[in-house]
């Protein structure tokens, strides 16, 4: 203890603590403020980088999600239009089947109606000539003095052949 | 701008050894017995750990067996009854008496200190050989003095350009700063950070970074074979230490005084601590001039130590003079060199981080308390 005490020196205790002082405070203003400064900048400078690169990424996600969703309600509403367009064509379609078979049934009908009128009239018709050429022969037949059978078989064949 | 430097650099070692002088001391005729250089080896180790009042760079004895020490003179400033200011050439070793305004003074050569003496220089002793002559208040700069300076010149110049190229760079350090900044940033993370707190920790900042790269750089210097051994000397580590104390005691928080004089806090009646703290307190009040005590103590020995002992182990070449020791004392020295250049960060680390954990529990605050109220109401 007593050899420590004999090699303390005054001078040189004096130097150390007012040279450090100095040097601390100047190496304070001109180095250590700076440069903890700059660093910390530089650290919340990086922070705040990955931060902004973040929310761009979660902005990007949004946005994604949102083109998604548009697309999709695109698409949905395009198979909506779609599926109507369908629905009226097919509509379309069957009412026009419909029409024309009505239609059709109408005119199959008339033409049987014609047809059966035709038909009537025809007969009728063919009736009237058969009385008619019946009562021509008749009358010729009775006109020709039926005296004999050949007499009366030539006028029959003859009349069959005229008829 | 690189080339300028080391231009300036260069400039600056020749201008130092310009001024270099050469002295020599008288023709000491020195046995040659492994006693004798026993003894001159101890003295030289000795010698080599003291401050001394020039900058000695090194030494050789002629073909005549003249003894030359080749170095710079430093400043001598000396107050006694007024200020005294000479050239420590003046001194010659101590082999010459100064006189100086109407004083005497001559340096002891065993403790390497400046005393009063009369016109012949004589000096008086006392029964265990100390010199009992007056000794004058000695502010002279010694070379620990100017080791100082240099480290501080050094430092100023390493980060205020490490300062200015963040400046320059958009905050990317350049050249020795980016081997500076890992080392700044350390401190700052895992040393100040975890022992003072986030909050508090900015206002230490300052002083634990000069002090570790202070402390580290001296280091350093004391592994030159200069001879330098400035954080080996008390003096300067007293001076280290009664800053750490006073930046402790000054910054202090009500909370950390409430710890030293009242440790037990509230969970106790007062007539049960009473007793207690008759020897509680001062305990807790001698704990806080052993803290920089410890300190100071720590790096003194640490440092001391090392040289001597690579002092002795160099020294063991030059006493057995034998093919066996010279490669062994060369072996082991360089062991512990590279030990030693640990030893030098090391001790920097730990006065640094010592010093935080002091500044930690200066700066305390009460939140651990509330953190344990919390935890009690949760259970």
């Amino acid at each position: 203890m007593e050899k420590l005490l004999g090699e303390f020196s005054v001078g040189l205790f004096f130097w150390q603590t007012l040279l450090f002082i100095a040097l601390v405070l100047l190496l304070k203003k001109f180095a250590w403020k700076p440069i903890l400064n700059a660093v910390n900048e530089r650290e919340q400078g990086i922070k705040d980088a990955l931060d902004s690169a973040q929310k761009a990424k979660e902005e990007m996600a949004n946005l994604q999600a949102d083109n998604e969703k548009l697309l999709k309600e695109a698409r949905a509403e395009r198979d909506a239009m779609l599926k109507e367009a369908r629905d009226i064509k097919n509509k379309m379609i069957s009412d026009a089947k419909d029409e024309a078979k009505v239609e059709a049934d109408k005119m199959v009908a008339q033409a049987q109606a014609a047809i059966e009128s035709e038909k009537k009239a025809a007969i009728a018709d063919l009736k009237n000539q058969v009385a008619t050429l019946s009562l021509n022969i008749a009358e010729k037949v009775v006109k020709q003095n039926l005296a004999t059978d050949d007499k009366q078989q030539e006028l029959v064949k003859s009349l069959l052949e005229e008829s | 701008m690189q080339k300028d430097r080391l231009a300036a650099l260069f400039f600056i070692v020749f201008v130092c050894f310009g001024a270099l002088n050469l002295w020599a001391s008288d023709n000491k005729e020195k046995g040659n017995t492994p006693e004798d250089r026993k003894t001159e080896v101890s003295a030289y180790v000795k010698h080599h750990n003291l401050d001394t009042h020039d900058f000695g760079l090194f030494s050789y004895t002629d073909d005549q067996g003249a003894h030359h020490s080749v170095g710079f003179p430093l400043p001598v400033i000396l107050w006694s009854d007024g200020l005294h200011v000479f050239s420590s050439s003046a001194l010659h070793h101590g082999e010459t008496v100064v006189a100086s305004n109407g004083k005497f003074f001559k340096l002891d050569t065993h403790t390497y200190k400046i005393y009063e003496t009369d016109a012949e220089g004589t000096f008086k002793y006392d029964d265990q050989h100390h010199v009992t002559n007056v000794a004058p208040l000695d502010f002279s700069i010694t070379k620990s003095v100017f080791m100082i300076m240099v480290v501080s010149v050094l430092l100023f110049l390493i980060f205020s350009s490490l300062a200015k190229s963040y400046a320059e760079n958009k905050s990317i350090p350049k050249g020795v700063g980016r081997f500076f900044e890992p080392i700044v940033l350390y401190i700052r993370d895992d040393i100040a950070i975890p022992n003072i707190g986030e909050e508090k920790y900015q206002k230490y900042m300052p002083y634990l970074l000069t002090v570790f790269f202070f402390i580290w750089f001296l280091n350093l210097f004391g592994l030159t074979p200069l001879g330098i051994n400035v954080t080996g000397n008390i003096a300067v580590t007293t001076a280290l230490a009664i800053i750490t104390f006073l930046l402790t005691n000054l910054t202090g928080t009500k909370d950390y005084w409430k710890h030293i004089f009242d440790p037990l806090g509230h969970g106790m009646p007062w007539a049960a601590k009473i007793p207690l703290y008759i020897i509680l307190i001062p305990i807790e009040v001698l704990g806080i001039f052993i803290k920089p005590f410890s300190l100071l103590i720590r790096l003194y020995a640490n440092m001391q130590a090392g040289h001597i002992v690579l002092g002795s182990l160099i020294g063991l070449i030059y006493i057995f003079q034998n093919w066996i020791a010279g490669p062994l004392g060369f072996g082991l020295s360089f062991a512990i060199s590279l030990i030693e250049l640990l030893v030098a960060l090391l001790q920097a680390y730990i006065f640094t981080m010592l010093s935080a954990l002091y500044f930690g529990f200066a700066s305390e605050s009460h939140d651990h308390a509330v953190e344990h109220d919390g935890e009690v109401q949760h259970l």
